[in-house]
């Protein structure tokens, strides 16, 4: 019986949220002496390796909730944390995919995936490893020694993913990052996201304006509305995974995508 | 035949500079210009031969080598110093540019006469000459090079938790690189000119010397001869220059450095 409670309580702290938003507000000021209010108390939580998306209309406050927790601006008031510490500078958990793959042009692929490592200053045999592994798993191998210029877009995005992962973050960052990318490398991408992420079970917070991608990917969506930035609706999104393409032609697929746009057509804003 | 296509300036190239030699010959012959005023090409080959082979020419390439050498290397380290201190700290930029771009408008050739008062008439004088010229482009695209990094470079850097030391040496020096070396390839340039120059003032050595002594005797083909030399000096300093380039600075997009 006790040790079934042990249990119980260990499960429950799994459970328990990695990252956490409370009472969260940012207030900007502008150049004429005017105060923007782009975030007004967000409250949200995310369990570990849950995926969550953040969507929304554009001026929502959606990038700017995302650089919180990178540790890239600061909050006015309220908290964030990440795996229990607050975020007040970048934490070495946290890992980034940008909205641009942003490589650098003088380093390989393989140098590039590097850079958190060499930043932290890590074991760098160790992690060689890690990378050389990684670029595997993004169908990237044979391409370590190549420049970025070298590969296409959607290839420099996955390298980027790759280098956010290098350090074995526990939480992964991405600020719309296959907005650049077209229509059919987008699905492709999405799916290899999916299967990166049950390998590597990390906590995964995406922002992006595709709705269906949002859909697609997330256990839950958080739709967030403007002026001032907001939680309008929090959607858990309950299609079995695995998920696959077919599965957004889906009845249920389309009632969440429906619902989600219904905050978008508020706002006035065509997706 | 296709190579020729392909690459049709290995033709054109050294066929225009053949047809205006001969052109230049024949018309310097034809019109009976006196070879004081407009030496012929084979007149100034000549000329050219006979230096090549006087170990008197040789001793004073070696003289303006070594002033443009090392006027340009001063240059250079005084360049990335300044310019990393500018790009760097907002104060000394505020403090140091308006002064900066005040001496940058000061014909510096017209300090020339003041370096020899200060340094004398031996090379040093033409060191400090080759330098002054020489810095002022190269500072400027340091300075702009070392700004140029991108910000979505630097926020990456800064996420995965980059100090502001790391940031300036894994980003802020490769993104100055391809600027550093078009300020290089400038700067090497306006060395050799300031030696020559700081020669011409006041110097029994090196070949800005040799031209003006060819004038007091009336060889002008002399004069041409090492107008030539200086000619190719600069034009192999450029190739060393762009070959370190593509090396270093491989990824480099040249189309908006300062001073091309």
């Amino acid at each position: 019986m006790s040790k079934e409670n042990n249990s119980l309580i260990q499960d429950a702290s799994q459970e328990a949220s990695w990252i956490n938003v409370a009472a969260l507000h940012k207030i900007y000021n502008t150049r004429g002496g005017g105060k923007t209010h782009a975030l007004s108390d967000i409250n949200f939580s995310v369990k570990k390796g849950e995926f969550i998306s953040i969507v929304g209309p554009s001026g929502c406050g959606k990038t700017t909730l995302l650089n919180i927790l990178a540790g890239l601006i600061s909050k006015t008031e309220g908290s964030a944390s990440v795996s229990g510490h607050e975020v007040l500078k970048p934490l070495p958990e946290i890992g980034m995919v940008f909205q641009a793959p942003t490589l650098l042009p003088w380093r390989t692929i393989l140098e590039n995936v590097m850079v958190p490592v060499e930043v932290q200053k890590l074991d760098q045999k160790k992690y060689l490893k890690k990378a050389k592994e990684l670029l595997t798993l993004a169908g990237l191998d044979g391409f370590e020694d190549k420049y970025p210029n070298e590969l296409s877009g959607g290839m420099q995005q996955r390298a980027g993913i790759c280098r956010a992962l290098v350090h074995s973050p526990s939480v992964l960052l991405m600020d719309e990052p296959f907005g650049a990318l077209d229509a059919m490398t987008r699905e492709y991408m999405n799916l290899e996201l999916l299967r990166i992420w049950k390998e590597s079970n990390q906590t995964i917070a995406l922002v992006t304006h595709s709705i269906t991608e949002a859909v697609f990917l997330s256990d839950r969506v958080i739709v967030m509305s403007p002026r001032p930035g907001r939680i309008a609706e929090i959607i858990t999104i309950d299609l079995p995974r695995p998920r696959t393409l077919d599965m957004m032609n889906s009845d249920a697929a389309g009632v969440f995508v429906k619902r989600i746009r219904k905050y978008f057509n508020a706002a006035n804003v065509i997706e | 035949m296709k190579f020729l296509r392909n690459r049709p300036e290995y033709v054109l190239v050294p066929s225009v500079f053949i047809a205006f030699v001969l052109i230049w010959e024949n018309l310097v012959n034809i019109l009976k210009i006196e070879e004081i005023i407009l030496p012929t090409p084979s007149q100034i080959g000549d000329a050219l031969y006979f230096q090549l082979s006087n170990p008197l020419f040789w001793s004073n390439f070696r003289i303006t080598s070594q002033e443009t050498l090392l006027g340009f290397t001063g240059a250079v380290i005084f360049a990335v110093i300044a310019g990393t201190f500018i790009s760097q700290i907002k104060v000394v930029d505020k403090a140091f540019m308006p002064y900066l771009v005040g001496f940058q408008a000061i014909p510096k050739i017209a300090l020339a006469p003041i370096f020899i008062v200060w340094f004398g008439f031996g090379m040093t004088s033409k060191v400090v000459m080759a330098a002054t010229v020489a810095f002022f482009p190269m500072l400027i695209n340091i300075i702009e090079g070392l700004k140029s990094a991108d910000n979505d470079q630097i926020r990456m850097l800064r996420v995965f938790g980059a100090s502001r030391f790391q940031i300036f040496l894994k980003v802020q020096i490769p993104c100055a690189l391809p600027f550093f070396f078009a300020g290089l390839d400038v700067g090497i340039l306006l060395a050799i000119l300031g030696a020559v120059v700081g020669e011409f003032l006041g110097s029994q050595d090196g070949l800005g010397a040799m031209v003006l002594l060819a004038q007091y005797n009336f060889e002008t083909p002399t004069m041409f001869a090492i107008l030539i030399v200086l000619s190719l000096m600069g034009i192999f300093a450029h190739i060393v220059v762009k070959a370190l380039q593509r090396k270093f600075a491989f990824w480099g997009d040249s189309s908006n450095f300062i001073g091309n």
